[in-house]
């Protein structure tokens, strides 16, 4: 990689070529298109034709939002997260869960697990690794830190599904993304109900995941964002290029 | 910063880009006129309204008739959690059970707005609360006395709504409208798990908040609603087996993947709560 980098400096035109595919790939440009802040970034690549590219590292898991593969070992990266959560609170719920609490998790749990296998499935050979994750900062003990975390990760859920829908090109996928996501607010709603009584759609508690309670829309988060957020929770190196 | 570059940039990538922004050519003109005057600052703003004209008013007929369709069945949700709250003898049980109808009538109310907006209709609703039957003939008919039978309704709606929109997020793949109508989407989803929550607690049953496996996909006990739930029983998801999969039993292979309904079979249950004349094509 380091030694195509080098050609790139010196060669123009395959780097321009790169930077388009980069920066303006048709997928972002349409999902750009409507919203007038995001034709920051087209300015941007207008100014910066000269930028260099930055070479990815390979440490960690890599995730190359050029393609569909991208898109879905993001998918996978998630999943693989909200299972190792729930597959923890299921081996050893909080004491005070309810029998209802306790086998609503445990289905939550095979759900998530589901998902996991699922992606790694469809990925084949293009999967990432397992992801290590840190959890240090959840008390699995306390029913209400569980159902804090999983609300957390249900809503970031909904928001990564909703946000990264429309870089999907293949029909197939983005169909299989819908029946997922749905899922995953479903979850969503019954945990904030659990947490609080008609919660289940607070859009306005939502807004920073990017819901509009006016408009009646749910999250919708871009990938980099939902990163960050999940970053806490993971060890491993996440490298995100061509986003 | 030149604006020429940027748009040769694009045509690489989409090149309908001219064709999209020649209908506008005026609109263009005045861009690129105003373009000479405004600051480097403003610009971005500029470019994104530009760019809004080119791409968010010309959707293809087909991504109209999507809004359409799905305008259609949000006139249908919103007319009927607004009767049962202020034209119905429904006692709801608790304040709570109030207040959830009213959360969710009041965002059917939103995407019924945010829709029109998109298709830029500027006038009354396209359906009022008589262009409707929600006892679909006489098979619900103490729908807006009985509290049981207005939460079976809502229930066979708000599930009806997350197949509705899945089914049609096909056709409005790679566009930005997709992320708006998968917004919409999950926002029915947690509606659909409130509204299940709700049967379970009033009629004493054990639905779950996500929709369970059944022989015939309908996992809701209630038979005059089998076509809501119709292919729910699934649990082969693109090719993959889910059953045994990472250790779920049937029941959690098909919890975990929800099922998308066709336009067609969407319009034949919301017809079924349509007066003649309005009934969708």
């Amino acid at each position: 990689m380091i030694m195509k980098n080098n050609e790139l400096e010196t060669k123009n035109e395959l780097h321009d070529e790169r930077l388009l595919n980069s920066t303006v790939g048709r997928r972002s440009f349409l999902q750009y298109a409507g919203a007038s802040a995001a034709a920051i970034a087209l300015v941007a690549a207008g100014c910066k034709k000269d930028r260099g590219y930055e070479n990815p590292t390979m440490d960690g898991a890599t995730l190359d939002f050029k393609t569909d593969v991208g898109v879905l070992n993001y998918a996978y990266a998630l999943e693989q997260l909200e299972a190792a959560f729930y597959i923890k609170v299921a081996s050893a719920p909080p004491a005070s869960f309810t029998a209802a609490q306790k086998a609503y998790f445990q289905d939550v749990q095979f759900h998530e697990i589901a998902h996991r296998e699922f992606f790694k499935k469809a990925l084949s050979t293009a999967a990432i690794g397992s992801l290590e994750v840190d959890f240090s900062s959840i008390d699995f003990t306390s029913a209400s830190g569980v159902l804090a975390a999983a609300q957390a990760f249900e809503d970031l859920g909904v928001a990564a599904y909703n946000g990264a829908g429309v870089r999907i090109t293949t029909t197939d996928y983005l169909v299989l993304a819908g029946k997922i996501v749905s899922v995953e607010a479903r979850h969503a709603a019954w945990v904030r109900d659990q947490i609080s009584n008609g919660t289940f759609a607070d859009l306005n508690s939502l807004a920073a995941l990017g819901a509009n309670n006016s408009a009646g829309l749910d999250a919708a988060l871009t990938p980099d964002k939902v990163l960050a957020a999940a970053g806490k929770y993971i060890k491993t190196k996440i490298n995100v290029i061509n986003l | 910063m030149n604006i020429l570059n940027i748009l040769d940039e694009i045509e690489k990538v989409d090149g309908e880009i001219y064709e999209r922004l020649s209908p506008r050519r005026s609109a263009m003109k005045d861009f690129f006129n105003v373009g000479k005057k405004i600051s480097m600052a403003a610009l971005p703003l500029a470019l994104g309204s530009m760019f809004q004209k080119a791409y968010g008013q010309t959707n293809p007929s087909s991504v109209n008739d999507v809004l359409n369709f799905a305008l259609a069945l949000e006139y249908l949700e919103y007319n009927y959690y607004n009767h049962a709250l202020t034209n119905s003898t429904i006692t709801f049980p608790t304040a709570a059970s109030n207040a959830a109808i009213t959360t969710i009538r009041n965002h059917e109310r939103a995407h019924v707005d945010l829709l029109k907006g998109a298709l830029q209709i500027t006038g009354a609703d396209g359906y009022v609360d008589a262009d409707f039957d929600f006892t679909a003939g006489g098979a619900f008919g103490d729908v807006f006395s009985n509290y049981q039978t207005f939460l079976k309704v809502a229930l066979a709606f708000e599930d009806t709504g997350v197949r509705a929109y899945k089914g049609q997020a096909p056709i409005l793949k790679g566009m930005p409208v997709l992320t708006t109508a998968l917004q919409i989407h999950s926002v029915e989803a947690r509606h659909a798990s409130h509204i299940r929550q709700m049967v379970a607690a009033s009629l004493g049953v054990s639905l779950k908040p996500w929709i369970s496996y059944a022989a015939n996909g309908n996992d809701t006990g209630i038979s005059a609603v089998d076509a809501v739930y119709a292919g729910e029983q699934n649990t082969v998801q693109a090719g993959v087996e889910i059953n045994g999969l990472g250790g779920a039993s049937q029941t959690q292979a098909a919890e975990s993947f929800d099922e998308f309904l066709t336009g067609a079979a969407v319009k034949t249950i919301a017809n079924l709560f349509i007066k003649t004349g309005k009934k969708l094509a």
